[in-house]
């Protein structure tokens, strides 16, 4: 089999890369659509988490989070994208590809950022309110600190999302990097498919090393976990790790 | 005549198209069953030895968890292309492609499974002289099904989106459908597969949330009998459907 030698050849070659329908073209178009269509949304999700897990009714809350999530794993992205093309926002160049992706990202940011909030740690918070912090102080310098974990989780798993999601705009006629490989189905040309795709998976790859990097870098609570041995990011931690190997490695007679 | 029909005028919502085109709904339909229910089946028998190996030596642990969640940061159109040179254009790109998405849910649901079981379960059966593989499938097995189940159903449920996607190599099941229908601007076919395919995730899901009530009747039995021990009961059964398992299906779900 010489479909890698091919693809690579493929990758290789500078022709490629260059003009209207080359590899750069194609991820300057890939990388605008995600980003914009991660910013707008955070800009969406976050501040409902925020406002939904700091105390607009938890209990309805937290079922409109984990109902909205469950819900959009059950909705086929592509057959949004091509409903939404086929409709009447179809007219309207990337669009409904903007769109649908939109509506996608928000879920896994929504129930993350709400979940980070809502079991931030309540003597943490009890006590900060006890100090007399105004609501606002709370969420600035409590809260929030104590989701970012969380909260950046759930941007990445959008953010790969969103990265993964519009490779399929190519099926529906969109633009970025799916494009390569749709291109390459048309045509046969196989090289040119194992190509796109390890382009795609690549970046996917990218992003979210990129992003966890960032995560790190930015963790509010880096420095503190550091001199304090990790006593306040422990809380927001614990629901994420259920798979932990700690209590598995104990149960091991 | 014909010019009244919904056909003709391209409509959404078509009663016509459905009661002319109730085959190859059918098809597509039983196709999309089949790649759906082969890959999960696939998926939980390979995900079953990775999660023993992964529980019993540490050093497994971290390969086996980062190359399922690495596979997951794959996009489906990418992982199908992927693929491709191997299986050559069939079914077995589509179902592969959702066995390795699937892995990632289930390993990681199994582990927290077989973690959650009391260890005083464990320490009776091997006071009663259990055995190891006997203790596994006796006792453990059974009582990580809720987290088990949370993870199969998880990934059926992405996994009958995801298959859409296989249209790209003429094995999507409703998915050939909807993208037939975009070529040709068939609004009526578009919008019918696209609403059989939520309907058959949603329907999935139920039968194995019903699946999982009858394999594990000790969940229902015990809330309320031992009333003063309800929240610990509770929290191992729906521990992982709601709270932290579903949350971290969501931290690697894509749902494309």
């Amino acid at each position: 089999m010489d479909v890698i030698p091919d693809a690579w050849t493929w990758l290789t070659t500078g022709e490629h890369w260059s003009g209207e329908s080359g590899v750069w073209q194609r991820l300057g178009e890939h990388l605008y659509l995600s980003g914009l269509c991660l910013a707008l949304a955070c800009a969406i999700a976050l501040p409902l988490a925020l406002w939904l897990g700091h105390g607009g009714g938890r209990g309805f809350g937290g079922a409109l989070a984990i109902n909205i999530s469950n819900a959009g794993r059950a909705i086929p992205t592509f057959a949004v994208l091509v409903l939404l093309t086929l409709g009447p926002l179809g007219r309207h160049g990337d669009l409904p590809t903007i769109v649908a992706l939109v509506l996608f990202a928000v879920p896994p940011l929504l129930t993350n950022a709400y979940i980070g909030i809502a079991e931030a740690d309540r003597d943490v918070v009890q006590a900060a309110r006890g100090m007399g912090m105004s609501r606002a102080q709370l969420l600035a310098r409590v809260e929030l600190p104590l989701a970012f974990p969380l909260l950046m989780t759930g941007v990445r798993t959008a953010a790969v999302q969103v990265v993964a999601t519009a490779t399929l705009a190519a099926l529906a006629a969109g633009g970025g990097l799916g494009r390569i490989i749709t291109a390459g189905f048309a045509t046969y040309d196989t090289a040119q498919v194992v190509a796109g795709a390890t382009l795609v998976a690549v970046l996917a790859l990218t992003v979210e090393g990129v992003l966890a990097l960032a995560q790190r870098l930015l963790d509010p609570a880096r420095g503190r976990n550091r001199a304090r041995r990790r006593a306040p990011a422990a809380a927001p931690a614990a629901p994420r790790t259920p798979a932990a190997p700690e209590p598995v490695e104990r149960s091991t007679p | 005549m014909a010019a009244e029909s919904c056909l003709t005028r391209n409509e959404w919502i078509c009663g016509e198209y459905v009661s002319s085109r109730s085959d190859e709904l059918g098809d597509a339909l039983v196709e999309h069953v089949l790649i759906t229910a082969g890959a999960v089946g696939l998926a939980v028998l390979a995900a079953f030895p990775l999660a023993l190996v992964a529980r019993r030596w540490r050093l497994a642990a971290g390969p086996v968890l980062s190359l399922t969640t690495i596979l997951y940061t794959v996009p489906s159109l990418a992982m199908y292309a992927l693929l491709l040179p191997v299986f050559g254009i069939s079914a077995s790109v589509v179902v592969c492609g959702l066995v390795l998405y699937s892995l990632t849910v289930l390993v990681r649901n199994m582990l927290t499974g077989l973690a959650s079981v009391p260890d005083e379960a464990r320490e009776a059966a091997r006071g009663l002289g259990y055995g190891r593989v006997r203790l596994l499938f006796a006792v453990e097995l059974p009582l990580s099904l809720p987290a088990l189940m949370a993870g199969v159903r998880i990934a059926t449920v992405s996994a009958v989106s995801l298959t859409t996607v296989g249209a790209i190599v003429g094995h999507g099941g409703l998915g050939n459908l909807i993208y037939s229908g975009m070529d040709s601007y068939f609004k009526a076919q578009v919008l019918t597969a696209s609403v059989l395919c939520v309907l058959l995730a949603v329907t999935a899901d139920l039968l194995l949330l019903g699946a999982q009530r009858l394999l594990t009747p000790w969940t229902r039995h015990r809330a309320p009998r031992r009333a003063p021990r309800r929240d610990t009961a509770l929290d191992l059964a729906d521990g992982p459907a709601d709270g932290p398992a579903d949350n971290l299906a969501d931290n690697v779900a894509k749902g494309v």
